[in-house]
């Protein structure tokens, strides 16, 4: 299966900024499908971006973070062809991760 | 009678994976009250409050004052309440961790961001609004909390899907 993250993440001089665009639905529990029926929570809640084992950035998100999230943030301290790894959990235990480059 | 031997097995096993999920989740739900932002511990009960100042509190563990040095990036009007863009960058020294709250939201709290040692104190999420609100973001700065406001109106609310 296709990793739902897609990350970029672009060094010049010291600082590299990270984009992550994740495919989740995000529900947020307080909405009705067509039938009626409330659609149950269903959210992401840790997503961690990791460089040389240790964690440059962890995002705690609720419900209300938009359906396929979107983030953006930068770190110092790496360079180009390093690795940076990235993973989430969400509430009901799924999980997915991924290594990407940093360019 | 191979299949009804396996297939005990399997859901033996199912059960278990499913088991070891549910420990996991608890494990998370069991984080300290008052659990600090900084910490790996999912804040769940921060996530849980109604109102900012109890989500604020929650994750916290006290209040915030306004400053100028926080620069709150958020549209006027959004036309979609389902994703609404909104970033922070301040210029405090020392910051650990950075939040976004919806104060008219059915719970306040949003986005809460790590940030360790090295990572520049600026963040860009998009967030579900329900209406129009103040949206606030709070900055944790050397042991100090710092806050910044905007309103946001919203023409179409985000929980309606």
């Amino acid at each position: 299966m296709a990793s739902t993250i897609r990350v970029r993440a672009i060094n010049s001089g010291d600082i590299t900024e990270v984009q992550a665009l994740i495919q989740h639905p995000m529900d947020s529990g307080y909405v009705k499908d067509a039938q009626g029926q409330t659609i149950p929570a269903h959210f992401i809640q840790q997503l961690t971006f990791e460089y040389d084992g240790k964690a440059v950035f962890v995002a705690d998100w609720g419900p209300a973070v938009s359906k396929d999230p979107y983030v953006k943030f930068a770190f110092k301290g790496a360079k180009k062809g390093d690795d940076l790894k990235v993973s989430w959990v969400d509430n009901k235990g799924a999980s997915d991760a991924t290594t990407a480059k940093i360019q | 009678m191979a299949p009804l031997d396996f297939s005990p097995l399997r859901r033996l096993i199912l059960k278990g994976a499913g088991l070891a999920a549910l420990t996991g989740l608890g494990q998370i739900g069991l984080g300290l009250p008052a659990a600090q932002a900084a910490s790996d511990k999912y804040p769940e009960d921060a996530f849980k409050q109604k109102s900012d100042a109890d989500a604020i509190k929650a994750l916290y563990g006290r209040s915030a004052d306004a400053s100028e040095q926080i620069k709150l990036d958020a549209p006027e009007i959004a036309e979609n309440g389902g994703v609404v863009p909104i970033a922070v960058i301040t210029t405090l020294p020392g910051v650990t961790s950075i939040s976004f709250l919806v104060s008219e939201n059915p719970n306040a709290l949003a986005a809460s961001y790590v940030i360790p040692e090295g990572t520049v104190p600026s963040v860009a999420n998009r967030l579900k609004m329900a209406k129009t609100s103040n949206v606030i973001a709070i900055v944790e700065a050397n042991g100090k909390l710092y806050s910044a406001t905007r309103e946001v109106k919203v023409t179409v609310g985000g929980c309606g899907g």
